[in-house]
């Protein structure tokens, strides 16, 4: 595409990388403040824009006669009638050598789905912390919904420091505070801030309030911090199939982005699920083939071969660690009013693939507070909990936790439609290894009990209704096997033998359902092996 | 080897084409002639390359855009190969609606986004690509990339569903569509360095020249055909201007620059300290405006 345009000219040098983070913290905490402090110290803020914010802080705003910069985010006219940000805001702001993209998310618990939405993309987490209240149960809350979402840098920007005398005792002690409490979440890198989101205290400028702090401002650390977690490529090539061009009978591309890895023409790849192999014939892009891509860019695939793939499918060099599985472990934050449910079915959305998945097993809740399991029925909207789901396709997932291209996945509402969930997939049962599952108790239970189901029938159906009344459980099997045997034989002590040989093969029954579950989709059906 | 600022913005919105390409039946691109459908465009050829975008183009005809704009249009489709619808609203036409005597708030309602709606049920769309970016207004900042609308077309922003990791939930009931904004976290810096990267061509009303204005309320408003009835007092003045937006001309000012170039526009956009939409009348019919449009069905 060119035409009437006088000939391109170099523009001038900008921002060469791209910095996704988010904050979140609690109520008051000063959220939208820091961000608009940012956008307003960048200069990143128009005029008219001001003169809005000017008359918006007189009408609405909550800092006396200063300019309440949380007015620059807080958009819907509910959130800005409540003084509270209701929905995930996104601000963009550049400095000298980065851009970023802001999620401004809301703090109160009521809104966890929105947060989370916000972490999920971001590279960087800003927690904020009110000096005078220290860790708060929010603080924690926070902390763990961001180390669930796969975001690995953290800064703690210990906010309202002019309300403590910028009191460095204060500020140790919140950092000691908090560098224990998550001491268990995984976070690579956390940074802690002195800060004044209201004055400007070492946002983008240094304070003088606070001589004993020797770190970066907030700027600074945002501009130098190393997401090396955005660079994917160090990993092996994996491709989720989005769409499949085909434009005419000569051409068939397989378009997708790339989610790990680098790809190079005539690299061989594996098309799973399944295990059928080719060679990258072509990397097709507008501007001409490439030699190689990688993780990040969408480009279109062709193979040296004929074979029928389709959106759903992943494209993946052979030393990937991706497995098909049916059944999966993971941590589930449920986000509609409709509660989570042991064996309701919903539309899972893992990559590019859909399945149906029934939840298994609820296998417990997660207090997000204190980090500690619950027992729990049911999770209702904001909750997290450790859910089994059997799906009636294979998916491809990864091997290494915190995989937010193909470790990840949505839960869709049949009836609604409605984004009801988002889950993290656990290594442990993703993993698969025979060996390890007999460990695993929860994953295995759940497999045996999808497998049982499936063998049963559904929950409602007349076969189930037949099997429910005779046997539910593997022990009332093994005892209903033992009767049988008894009953025809006429012999008890035949009976009670028949119990117990099944009762010592179950185990054996596991491994192999455990061993087959690791095998492609094709190879097995529901129920098989039962 | 990790992506530019740039190639990362791209790359996300490939995706997003792609996805609607693979999920939804009837997408349509709304085309709107301005700086930002340019890009938006320019992404739907690569996205689908070497394929043709398998949707038309859209264009909803106000009857009072710049005339360079439909020119531009309809030899850029001509060129492309692209289908282009160019739907007008009739009944408005027939009811005498225009910008002038009509005000801005009902010729934008009906012209626009009835206009709009009349075009997306008749055809039977039930995706609709637009170039909206979330920095350009408060209530686009929380909208989704893909933002459902219901039946009667309106946007519920109290119930939208959340978009972890880019996972788009693209299912909806009959009757029910989608708006989906592929440049959702683009800039109007990132539209302008892309247009300079990539050479994509924008409608000349960008680029300054010298142009028949008049200034109105406080606006300079080009005269680009004799519907502008003159108000007494006021006279044509032929000055330097450009535009930062495209709309219809009785409703978009116009800026005095001398930027002929690319870089100049870019040069002068980074210097300045006014948003763009400054220039739109009609987003300064009372806070939360655009919120209230867009419930109703606007863009």
């Amino acid at each position: 595409m060119s035409g009437d345009l006088p000939a391109a000219v170099a523009p001038t040098p900008r921002a060469e990388t791209l910095l996704r983070f988010f904050t979140c913290g609690s109520v008051d905490d000063g959220k939208s403040t820091l961000i608009g402090r940012l956008l307003y110290d960048t200069n990143s803020v128009f005029e008219d824009q001001l003169e809005a914010l000017e008359r918006d802080s007189k009408k609405f705003g909550t800092q006396g006669d200063s300019l309440d910069f949380a007015l620059l985010l807080d958009g819907l006219s509910a959130e800005r009638e409540q003084g509270i940000t209701i929905d995930v805001a996104y601000r963009y702001f550049s400095s000298k050598t980065r851009a970023f993209i802001v999620a401004d998310t809301p703090g109160h618990e009521q809104y966890t789905r929105n947060m989370a939405t916000g972490a999920s993309t971001a590279e960087l987490a800003i927690i904020l912390i009110d000096a005078r209240k220290g860790i708060l149960p929010q603080t924690r809350r926070h902390s763990y919904i961001v180390s669930m979402l796969g975001v690995r840098h953290i800064v703690l920007a210990v906010n309202k420091m002019d309300l403590v005398d910028f009191s460095r005792a204060t500020y140790d002690k919140i950092v000691a505070d908090y560098r224990e409490t998550v001491a268990g979440l995984g976070f690579s890198s956390i940074v802690c801030i002195p800060m004044s989101a209201r004055d400007g205290d070492n946002i983008t400028a240094r304070s003088t309030r606070a001589p004993w702090y020797a770190g970066p401002t907030l700027l600074e650390h945002l501009d130098t911090v190393d997401p090396s977690f955005a660079d994917r490529s160090d990993a092996a090539f994996a491709m989720p199939v989005q769409w499949v061009n085909r434009p005419n009978l000569d051409f068939r591309g397989y378009a997708g982005t790339i989610a790990s890895g680098v790809l190079r023409t005539g690299d061989e790849i594996v098309v799973l699920p399944g295990a059928r192999r080719s060679t990258v014939a072509r990397i097709v892009t507008a501007d001409g083939d490439l030699a190689e891509a990688w993780a990040g860019q969408a480009v279109t695939i062709t193979l040296a071969d004929e074979i029928d793939i389709s959106r759903g499918d992943v494209l993946s060099a052979p030393t990937h660690r991706l497995t098909p599985r049916r059944s999966l472990l993971a941590r589930v934050l449920w986000m509609i009013d409709e509660p989570l449910t042991q064996g309701r079915d919903y539309i899972i959305q893992q990559a590019t693939a859909n399945a149906n998945a029934r939840v298994a097993n609820l296998h417990h809740a997660i207090d997000i507070e204190n980090f500690n399991e619950k027992p729990a029925d049911a999770l209702s909207m904001n909750q997290i909990g450790l859910v089994s789901l059997a799906c009636d396709k294979a998916l491809v997932v990864a091997r290494e936790r915190g995989d937010r291209e193909l470790g990840v996945f949505i839960l869709i509402d049949r009836l609604t439609n409605q984004t009801a969930g988002l889950g993290v997939i656990d290594l442990d049962a993703a993993t698969g290894e025979a060996t390890n599952d007999i460990a695993a108790a929860p994953p295995i239970a759940a497999t045996f009990a999808d497998k049982l189901r499936a063998h049963v029938g559904e929950s409602g159906t007349p076969r189930r209704a037949a099997f429910a009344r005779e046997s539910a459980s593997a022990m009332g099997l093994a005892a209903l096997l033992g009767v049988v045997a008894g009953g025809v034989s006429g012999n008890v002590a035949a009976g009670i033998a028949v119990t117990i040989v099944d009762l010592i093969a179950r185990p054996t029954l596991r491994l192999l359902i455990a061993r087959a579950d690791a095998l492609p989709d094709d190879i097995i059906d529901p129920g098989a092996g039962i | 080897m990790a992506l530019s600022h740039l190639e990362s913005l791209e790359a996300e919105s490939i995706q997003i084409f792609r996805e609607v390409a693979a999920t939804c039946e009837k997408p349509v691109l709304l085309y709107s002639i301005g700086k930002d459908s340019a890009v938006l465009l320019h992404l739907a050829m690569k996205a689908f390359y070497p394929a043709k975008p398998p949707f038309p183009l859209l264009h909803v005809d106000t009857t009072w855009k710049f005339r360079e704009m439909i020119e531009f249009r309809d030899k850029l489709a001509r060129d492309l190969g692209l289908d282009l619808i160019v739907h007008i609203n009739e009944e408005g036409v027939k009811a005498g609606i225009n910008p002038i005597d009509s005000g801005s708030r009902l010729h934008t309602d009906v012209m626009k986004t009835q206009g709009l709606k009349q075009a997306l049920d008749k055809y039977g769309f039930d995706a609709a690509f637009g170039g909206a970016r979330r920095d350009e207004e408060k209530s686009r900042a929380k909208e989704r990339v893909f933002s459902l609308r219901s039946a009667e077309h309106r946007w519920d922003p109290k119930n939208q569903r959340p978009e972890p990791w880019r996972q788009y939930n693209t299912r909806k009931r009959p009757g029910e569509s989608f708006r989906v904004f592929p440049l959702s976290n683009w800039t109007e810096a990132d539209v302008w360095d892309y247009i300079v990267r990539e050479n994509i061509p924008v409608v000349p009303l960008y680029f300054a020249a010298s142009r028949p204005v008049v200034e109105r309320d406080g606006a300079l408003i080009m005269r680009d055909d004799d519907r502008l009835p003159l108000r007494p007092g006021e006279t044509v003045q032929h000055r330097m201007v450009r535009f930062r937006t495209l709309g219809c001309y009785p409703l978009t000012g116009a800026v005095e620059s001398e930027a002929t170039t690319l870089a100049q526009i870019i040069a002068e956009m980074r210097a300045s300290r006014a948003s763009e939409r400054q220039g739109r009348v009609i987003d300064h019919d009372g806070s939360g405006s655009m919120e209230a449009k867009k419930q109703e069905g606007y863009f």
